[in-house]
């Protein structure tokens, strides 16, 4: 038992919070969210020479075969920083996908452009009426001689309007909440029949809405089993939680770091407001709560390797549950403790509590997930 | 990062286990999973079982009579005791007042009370609490005035755990009124069985009698029953409570329960159905379970942790322990609560397990659902723990910031 990073986890801790101190303050994070689709080519670009966007393949794709654990690192400081460029898109989802599912060809064909920062990607999977259940699906992959005919409509595909790529998850057969009948498949951004409306998210992201009218694929355009694709789908949204989940924990720990900042330097009455025992509670309180959600977003890394899916899978639900509970009260009371500032644009605090406040609702709340957890029989079963 | 045991601490587990399978009597296990009051025998007799284990005082060092185990060992041992259940040591004895005698007492002192302790021979209470010092614990008023080879002890104690137990007593005096408040207290132990000790018993809530106030009216002691130096008492209290870590969290109590809680769930109906087949109940329990995942993890990063930071700094971590580990420990009881509906109600009012034979089992679940209030107002009320969890935080020195804080830090008892 041990909780320590390794002291190569160190290094790239330090590296990559180093990188974000240097190119990433609140005035650099404004700016890049001016240029063009949202974000900045040049800090992406950055961050590909330190490797951040190769880690998680395997050596022989060029990567450099890291595990959870520097996925969580990763996270924690992206999330720390506010980051807005789509690393949980490209590298945790897409990527995943590619490894855990992509054929050979398919591997060559993608993970270079991931690694080398010139491609980026959008996972379209939410529909109108899917909500939560990934398994949900009315967009249909009809075969057609060798490839499929995609025809559907995604909502909120976060990067989705300038990935390269995007991965679509369609039904190949059976009824809309069929578990089975359900395909992958990789689809150019740019194939016809794509149509994209994009828009900037609450939190600071972009993100499009995404019609597909007899958009034609390849064979090649499957990712893994297309009549049994839900397990695959069901690991990598789990990576993608995870990786959520330390990323709300890197925001909620610079959250409460600036609050008790705030706290300590505003005054009123004459002392820093900080010297008042309510708010002495509350940060402490808010305390209580990261620390339980960076048990928990811990606790879903290292069940990363869990063998059993289902263990996996309850293990990764229960920490979205507490990390939900957890960011909405440190997201919270963090703008409760600013006040009035904290209510305004040009106060990072908010937009902390913004990109928390979306987290939560991304690949299950708090509500749905505990609901999981409640209905596989608990958690000490 | 790494979830899983050693191949000799998983070895170790099994050994404690497998101990606490063939030793722990089964009666004093079942009342414990009801919740009910152990008598004085039924904990005594443990307690030597263990003792003549080796493994009455665990964590002393080995000199007096420890084990040498690992910071893992010890909380591998702590969770199979807490889940088994089996009754945990005396805590004022082995917890409290044994480090503070190896600590700080000389050598007549160590050899006359630490065997006795580590045997049972001696029952330990506590004398900090007054009526007018709860949290404020530095405004005692109980006297030690010195004649000749003699302390004479004047004042009232209260809320003195199992004092109607005790053979003797550790009780923190004023022995200087002009010092100011936290340095003119002393550490004195003595016998519970001298001439002017009065104890009078507080019943509880739940109907049970756990805690006492104890008059003290003229107590001669023997000089030399001081601790360490005169005057210093305050420091070893410190020291004393500081000791108490990971075991405050008590998961292995709580998982226990919730473990119980489902199989009751399984068993009681309601509304035609088992209650564990009611979404919004499920739902409830299963909160509560990932909560305690959640402080399990918390606990061990601590207990993996320990020493990383130094002696004495704990890993800020450790400040969540207390504070969850006493709201989750109250769930589990209001989910009790809830089991059992409007059976709550019988009150077995001499302890003889009910009126209504098929209600045994509940009997004790209202008494405990009261009982379990105190989780977060004793030994440093929650509210005093978030103010002494905020300093080590985040290097929050309140101190510094204001001098009208030094009462509030005072107030959260010690750190």
């Amino acid at each position: 038992m041990d909780f320590d990073l390794s002291e190569e986890q160190r290094l790239l801790k330090e590296s990559v919070d180093g990188l974000l101190a240097d190119a990433y303050d609140f005035d650099a994070r404004k700016k890049y969210m001016k240029e063009k689709g949202g974000w900045s080519k040049a800090l992406w670009g950055k961050l590909a020479e330190q490797g951040l966007l190769g880690l998680p393949f395997a050596e022989t794709d060029g990567g450099f075969g890291a595990g959870a654990v520097e996925t969580m690192i990763v996270m924690e400081a992206l999330g720390k920083a506010l980051v807005v460029e789509p690393y949980l898109a490209t590298v945790v989802v897409a990527g995943g996908f590619l490894r855990h599912g992509g054929s050979a060809e398919q591997k060559a064909k993608h993970i270079p452009g991931i690694i080398d920062g010139s491609k980026t990607f959008g996972f379209a999977q939410l529909e109108k009426n899917s909500r939560y259940d990934l398994f949900d699906i009315v967009t249909t992959a009809k075969k057609k001689g060798d490839g499929w005919v995609i025809d559907g409509e995604k909502f909120v595909v976060l990067n989705g309007e300038n990935a390269n790529t995007l991965v679509v998850t369609a039904r190949t057969k059976g009824g809309q909440r069929d578990k089975t009948g359900i395909g992958v498949f990789l689809v150019p951004a740019d194939a016809k029949g794509v149509t994209k409306k994009g828009y900037p998210t609450q939190d600071g992201l972009h993100a499009a809405d995404i019609t597909f009218t007899n958009v034609e694929v390849g064979a090649d355009a499957a990712i893994g089993d297309p009549e049994n694709g839900l397990p695959l789908i069901e690991r990598v949204a789990d990576e993608a939680r995870t990786a959520l989940c330390a990323e709300a924990v890197g925001a909620m720990d610079q959250s409460l770091k600036d609050t008790v900042e705030y706290i300590k330097t505003r005054k009123q009455f004459g002392v820093a407001i900080g010297t008042f025992q309510s708010l002495q509670h509350r940060a402490a309180d808010m305390f209580v709560a990261l620390e339980q959600a960076r048990s928990m977003s811990m606790f879903a890394t290292m069940a990363s390797d869990f063998s059993d899916a289902k263990e996996r899978s309850s293990a990764v639900a229960a920490a979205k549950v507490q990390v939900g509970k957890s960011l909405k009260f440190v997201g919270q009371q963090s703008i409760q403790l600013h006040g009035g500032i904290g209510m305004t644009m040009e106060a990072k605090i908010g937009h902390y509590f913004k990109r928390l406040t979306m987290i939560e609702n991304t690949l299950g709340d708090t509500d749905y997930h505990l609901r999981r957890v409640s209905e596989s029989g608990g958690l000490l079963a | 990062m790494d979830l899983a045991f050693t191949k000799e601490e998983i070895a170790f587990r099994e050994e404690v286990r497998e101990f606490f399978k063939n030793n722990v009597p089964p009666e004093t296990r079942r009342k414990l999973q009801e919740g009910r009051h152990l008598s004085k025998d039924e904990m005594v007799t443990w307690w030597r079982i263990l003792n003549k284990k080796g493994w009455g005082v665990t964590h002393w060092p080995k000199e007096y009579g420890g084990t040498g185990w690992t910071t893992v060992q010890h909380y591998i041992f702590n969770e199979e005791l807490q889940s088994y259940p089996a009754p945990q040591p005396l805590a004022f004895g082995v917890s409290m007042v044994g480090p503070v005698i190896y600590t700080f007492g000389n050598e007549k002192q160590k050899k006359e009370y630490l065997p006795r302790i580590a045997s049972v021979d001696d029952w330990w209470c506590q004398g900090f609490s007054e009526p007018g010092s709860g949290s404020d614990l530095a405004s005692l008023k109980t006297t030690a005035e010195r004649k000749g080879d003699k302390w004479i002890i004047n004042g009232q104690k209260t809320w003195t755990t199992l004092a109607q137990h005790a053979d003797m007593i550790f009780c923190l005096c004023r022995t200087d009124k002009n010092a100011k408040k936290q340095m003119g207290i002393s550490f004195i132990v003595f016998s519970m069985k001298s001439k002017g000790v009065t104890v009078r018993p507080i019943q509880t809530i739940d109907g049970g009698h756990e805690v006492n106030e104890v008059f003290f009216d003229d107590v001669e002691v023997p000089y030399e029953n001081l601790i360490g130096e005169e005057n210093k008492g305050w420091d070893y209290a410190k020291f004393l409570l500081g000791n108490e870590r990971t075991g405050i969290a008590r998961v292995g109590v709580s998982k226990e329960r919730l473990r119980r809680i489902r199989a009751l769930a399984s068993k009681v109906e309601s509304g035609g159905r088992p209650v564990i087949e009611d979404p919004a109940f499920r739902e409830k329990l299963t909160a509560c379970e990932i909560e305690l995942k959640a402080l399990e993890l918390t606990q061990l990063r601590v207990v993996a942790d320990e020493g990383k930071h130094g002696k004495g700094k704990p890993n800020p971590a450790s400040s969540v322990l207390k504070i969850k580990g006493s709201e989750i420990q109250q769930t589990t009881t209001e989910l009790l609560m809830e089991i059992i509906g409007p059976f709550a109600a019988p009150y077995d009012e001499h302890g003889d397990a009910g009126s209504n034979e098929s209600m045994d089992w509940t009997a004790q679940i209202a008494p405990s659902y009261f009982n379990n209030r105190k989780a977060r107002s004793t030994a440093a009320p929650t509210r005093s723990s978030a103010t002494s969890s905020a300093r080590p935080c985040w290097g929050f020195d309140f101190l510094s910031l204001s001098p009208h804080l030094r009462g509030e830090v005072t107030r959260s008892r010690f750190r």
